[in-house]
């Protein structure tokens, strides 16, 4: 599957690269100006709208160009909290994928290499969910769970909730959601190196009396680790910046927005630009920050 | 011994997992059948009629067309710029390998909400109407990236030696390239369309800042969501999944009949 290129595959024979810079300058050259000219100049944008202030008796939506560093600091006062719950429920989804993918995988992987059928139907079954709009599985979650289907019915005749227990709306429904949409995600990078790993070193270290939970934090976890850490990435950089699931139309409510709703709200909903612009470059800022940190400490530095 | 976990509690686990997965699949394909008038919420009853009258829906048919024509064009245009980029950085030695890999993997990193409102403030400041062309852009630039990471992967496993005897051969640089370099690495080119079809189509977070008045099929469910989704984008999501399953099921059987095929004269 294509997602396996996430899961640094290991590079194959150098391939000799010739030295004519000439032509790679030739094949880099479109892909360079495309990524100058909307990646990098648009980064330039935001950070210029973000030091925007008002127009003077100009209409709503209207800035000038200026320094205004006060809109950071007006944003992390207004937007400080959302920005944390935003960290806290993608961190939390993402450990949670985490935990529910390792053993989908570990099965895929590793259990299920004797059936290469049985492992064909599994990885099909994974990737399902990017067939279907992602949209309509979140207001799916929704329906299934609005306050009154049977299924939430049948949950409080049991006693399993209290009688007046919601599901949208509350933290809760947002991170199930986004822990939901980003199983794949997790799922695909940690298999491609799990059905890599040699099943003799986990042999190896059964002969040397080792416990199989012990062969497994010594053996199969460090060995599964680049698998880990891309699909920890492709879950906690989209999550942390997602505004669906956290949308009152979708799974959330006014109390669960996070700093994608915010930004959101902002730029196309009150025009706010500057604000949004702000939001947005701290967002991508600790962002960068974190995902720097984490590749070196876990010592994956050639997946990028 | 081999660790395990227990011999029958992970098979057990992953089928539950995997229909934990696909229990929002098969509603959004229940509900594609529901006999429901405004909104699609409560089940009133098995009817065909949503699947026959799918464009009768306002909204449904033209939001998915100009889905298909943005994937379609984007997928072209990414794949072409990607494929390009992949080949010259596992192939050639040049300076500056370092920062370009890593302006490939800053979009990846960069959440869609940052990407899609600095594309947005850009367009703002160069007073571009946003429109089907600005939504292209956008794709086109998401894409990218991922184009890269996949082909490059190609890129990497093809021996250099097949090229080499093409030379020795006399073959023309543009010989050599569509006879045996092409060929060889477009199953990893094709991934990387489906790939790319696959995000564009369903990408609505970046789309909806640059869209303006321009529907995709995603932005279509989202401003719906508010008001009740009619039965019919239902019909639409479930068809596509259909599709897209038939395809990657077909392309899996292919590819495991000609594994073996490669497999059977060693052997």
């Amino acid at each position: 599957m294509a997602f396996a290129a996430f899961a640094n595959t290991a590079q194959a024979v150098d391939a000799a690269p010739r030295k004519s810079s000439k032509i790679a300058l030739v094949l880099l050259a479109p892909g360079l100006a495309y990524l100058a000219l909307f990646f990098l100049t648009p980064l330039v944008a935001l950070i210029l709208t973000s030091l925007q202030a008002p127009a003077l008796y100009g209409d709503m939506g209207e800035y000038v160009y200026a320094f205004r560093w006060e809109n950071y600091v007006a944003v992390v006062n207004e937007y400080g909290e959302t920005f944390l719950r935003s960290f806290g429920y993608a961190l939390i989804a993402t450990m949670a994928a985490l935990l529910i993918s390792y053993p989908i995988a570990y099965f895929i992987g590793v259990r299920a290499r004797k059936w290469p059928a049985i492992q064909a139907i599994a990885l099909i079954l994974v990737i399902a969910p990017f067939f279907i709009s992602f949209l309509l599985r979140t207001l799916a979650w929704k329906q299934i769970f609005s306050d009154d289907s049977w299924t939430m019915e049948t949950l409080k005749a049991l006693s399993i909730l209290g009688p007046d227990a919601h599901f949208t709306g509350t933290p809760f429904a947002v991170i199930f959601g986004l822990t939901y949409n980003f199983i794949p995600f997790m799922t695909l990078p940690i298999y491609t190196t799990l059905e890599r790993l040699d099943t003799r070193y986990l042999e190896a270290s059964g002969d040397l009396y080792a416990r199989p939970s012990t062969t497994f934090f010594k053996v199969t976890l460090p060995l599964s680790m680049p698998g880990i850490v891309s699909g920890t990435l492709l879950t906690f950089i989209p999550a942390s910046g997602d505004y669906i699931n956290a949308s009152g139309d979708f799974l959330g409510g006014p109390s669960t927005q996070m700093v994608g709703n915010a930004i959101q709200s902002n730029f196309l909903v009150i025009l706010q630009y500057p604000a949004a612009a702000a939001l947005s470059i701290m967002l991508m800022a600790v962002i960068l920050v974190i995902v720097a940190i984490y590749v070196k400490r876990s010592g994956t530095e050639d997946l990028i | 011994m081999r660790f395990s976990f227990g011999k029958a509690l992970l098979p057990i686990y992953t089928v539950l997992a995997l229909i934990f997965l696909l229990i929002p699949i098969g509603y959004t394909f229940a509900f594609s059948f529901n006999a429901s008038d405004k909104s699609n919420i409560v089940w009133r009853g098995f009817t065909f009629n949503n699947w026959t009258t799918v464009c009768q829906a306002q909204g449904v048919c033209d939001s998915f067309v100009n889905s298909i024509f943005i994937g379609v064009v984007a997928t072209a245009l990414a794949t072409a710029i990607g494929t390009a980029m992949a080949i010259a950085l596992v192939r050639y030695r040049f300076r500056f390998r370092g920062p370009v890999s890593l302006l490939l993997f800053l979009p990846m990193a960069t959440p869609e909400v940052v990407m899609g409102a600095g594309l947005a403030s850009q367009f703002l400041t160069a007073g571009v109407e946003k429109g089907m062309t600005t939504i292209i852009i956008a794709h086109t630039l998401f894409c990218l990236s991922f184009v890269v990471v996949t082909v490059k992967a190609r890129v990497a496993s093809l021996d250099p030696a097949l090229e080499e005897a093409g030379r020795d051969l006399y073959g023309s640089p543009a010989q050599v390239f569509w006879r045996i370099t092409f060929p060889l690495l477009l199953p990893g080119i094709l991934a990387a369309a489906m790939l790319s079809f696959a995000l564009s189509f369903d990408d609505f977070i970046i789309t909806y800042f640059n869209s303006g008045s321009i529907y995709t099929f995603p932005k279509f469910v989202y401003i719906s969501a508010a008001r009740g989704i009619p039965a019919q984008a239902n019909v639409i999501a479930s068809a596509v999944f259909i599709l897209a399953l038939t395809i990657v099921i077909v392309s899996q059987v292919f590819a495991s009949r000609k594994a073996k095929k490669l497999a059977a004269p060693i052997s």
